[in-house]
């Protein structure tokens, strides 16, 4: 519930304490003059005929400031710890059942392989949708033990999962650092400018050629976007599970990538088919014809291998290096 | 019947979300008839006719698309429910931003798309402001970020309504969306209900059909601009 007493405090310490009111009245078409004294003073004032000329009716307008209100101060209370995810199974495509329990923690990497159409995004569906036996697989999830708050379906300030897609192509007009801010600002975080700082910082860490906060984000290289997008995710976003669906191996440090994730305790649900990533997860889900078929813990001996793995991709990461430096290859 | 109204910006993807409802819906064995509400000329009539669901097409030509759709919708609905549909869907574009087909008690959806830029959420009217739920399609062409950031302004002019993402492609969120259409309001007619919020009105020379500039040509409810 929204406190109602902001409402009747004076104006200015209203709109000081939740400057948000003001971009809240922007998008409706208001504006607010700080001669009024007090919240509930400036909408009685506001004419039916102004209103209806921006398409509102004053009832709607009082309800939608008290959702907003509500669902702002949501934003700043500390998010339920999310310590385990349990995905209880279902059936396969064929009826056949997946008999089994799964419970992931915080700092997990599990990574999900199949191919197309085997079921792999059904099961992604399956944990944002929180399911509970009401999707086609019949797949019920928990979170920490329990069955979910209907809120972690539905609101936009518990969103359970962030879902980093393949593709990352950017449609605003801002440089890195104002599209940064205007996330970190849609967030409510405290510290808005430290954050964009600290993001900017890791994703130039992350990436393999630097860039600079007043780069526009459409003119990003597609290794930038991601190292930016991933910045973003691990600092900004509340969401304790991150969906990553293959992070292609161009221009990012893929490990350092990873370790960022899994450094702010996040789930990280991750397709890919990309022998190293796969090799860095803990443990891989096997899907098959609408199932999941079968769990790979990744044994001792496939993690020596990552080692060997890793210095073949170094060795073509140099490569690629030496070619952008305008070398030649006659020696290797 | 469950009734809804569907309505949208020219190509934020009404049609083709509306196609992968369908599908989940026939999955649950369902009767589904679509009301294809267009200004010009529209094809999805046949898109819709091909998932094998009921379709009736709507063109308004030279009348105001959404005071044509007010003045048919009853009768449309009577048509659905005559057929025993077990949901009709009205799907109708919101051309001038200021109208809204949504009408009280009716389960109202307004689709939005990740690529009309940031700013969009708050130039559209009572289409978006006061649907009960928000569909944000093409979420697939964009960064998470990006996507955050326009849901969040579509939570600042909408902030009671459920807002969905849901990919008209590859239908990722669809069956979810259908599970809320399963609480959509159940009615046989639409007797005795109102709209949402009142259309705008032009009773001017214009309407009739005027096509001089001028102000001696200029009659009815006519207003000017401050210059």
């Amino acid at each position: 519930m929204t406190d109602r007493t902001l409402f009747h405090k004076p104006l200015s310490e209203t709109l000081a304490d939740h400057p948000y009111i003001n971009d809240f009245l922007d998008s409706f078409g208001l504006t607010i003059e700080l001669g009024e004294k007090t919240l509930a003073d400036y909408l009685d004032t506001l004419d039916p005929d102004t209103l209806e000329d921006l398409g509102l009716s004053e009832e709607q307008l009082r309800h939608s400031l008290d959702e907003f209100l509500s669902g702002m101060m949501a934003l700043s209370d500390p998010m339920e710890k999310v310590e385990s995810l349990t995905i209880i199974g279902g059936h396969n495509k064929s009826g056949e059942a997946e008999n089994l329990e799964l419970v992931l923690k915080p700092g997990e990497v599990i990574c999900i392989v199949g191919p197309t159409g085997s079921g792999k995004s059904r099961l992604l569906a399956d944990i944002e949708w929180v399911a509970q036996g009401d999707t086609p697989t019949k797949r019920k999830i928990l979170i920490n033990d329990q069955v979910p708050d209907s809120k972690w379906r539905f609101s936009t300030e518990y969103k359970l999962v962030a879902q980093l897609s393949q593709n990352m192509n950017f449609v605003m007009d801002l440089s890195a650092e104002e599209f940064i801010r205007m996330h970190a600002e849609s967030r409510l975080v405290t510290d808005p400018e430290e954050k964009v700082a600290q993001i900017l910082q890791q994703a130039n860490e992350l990436a393999g050629e630097q860039f600079e906060p007043d780069t526009p984000v459409t003119s990003l290289s597609g290794g930038q976007s991601r190292a930016l997008m991933i910045a973003d995710m691990a600092i900004l976003s509340k969401s304790p599970i991150a969906l990553i669906d293959e992070i292609e191996n161009a221009g990012i440090d893929r490990k350092k990538a990873l370790d960022l994730l899994v450094k702010e305790e996040k789930i990280i649900l991750m397709a890919t088919h990309d022998p190293i990533l796969a090799l860095m997860g803990d443990r891989r889900l096997v899907i098959k014809n609408g199932g999941i078929d079968k769990i790979i813990e990744s044994s001792e001996a496939e993690r020596k291998n990552l080692l060997s793995l890793e210095e073949l991709d170094n060795k073509l990461l140099a490569l690629r290096n030496r070619i952008r430096t305008g070398d030649t290859l006659e020696t290797i | 019947m469950r009734f809804l109204t569907i309505s949208g910006p020219p190509s934020s993807g009404k049609t083709s979300v509306i196609l992968r409802v369908i599908e989940a819906l026939q999955a649950r064995q369902k009767k589904i008839g679509v009301v294809k509400f267009d200004c010009l000329l529209t094809d999805d009539d046949k898109l819709y006719a091909k998932k094998g669901v009921l379709v009736k097409k709507g063109l308004s030509g030279a009348l105001c698309p959404d005071h044509y759709f007010v003045s048919n919708i009853e009768a449309c609905v009577t048509w659905g429910h005559a057929n025993h549909c077990e949901y009709l869907i009205s799907e109708s574009a919101g051309l001038c931003n200021r109208c809204s087909p949504h009408i009280k008690e009716i389960t109202a959806v307004c689709v939005i798309d990740n690529l009309s830029g940031i700013n969009t959420p708050k130039k559209i009217g009572p289409m978006l402001k006061s649907a009960d739920i928000v569909v944000i399609t093409k979420g697939d062409i964009v960064s998470q970020a990006e996507r955050e950031v326009f849901a969040s302004r579509v939570k600042q002019v909408n902030p009671g309504a459920v807002i969905m993402n849901v990919n008209g492609i590859t239908g990722q969120g669809a069956f979810e969306l259908t599970s809320l259409f399963e609480e959509a309001s159940d009615i046989e007619t639409l007797k005795g209900k109102v709209l949402r919020f009142s259309m705008p009105s032009a009773l001017c020379s214009y309407c009739l059909g005027e096509t001089r500039i001028g102000e001696e040509h200029q009659t009815g409810n006519i207003r000017k601009m401050e210059i």
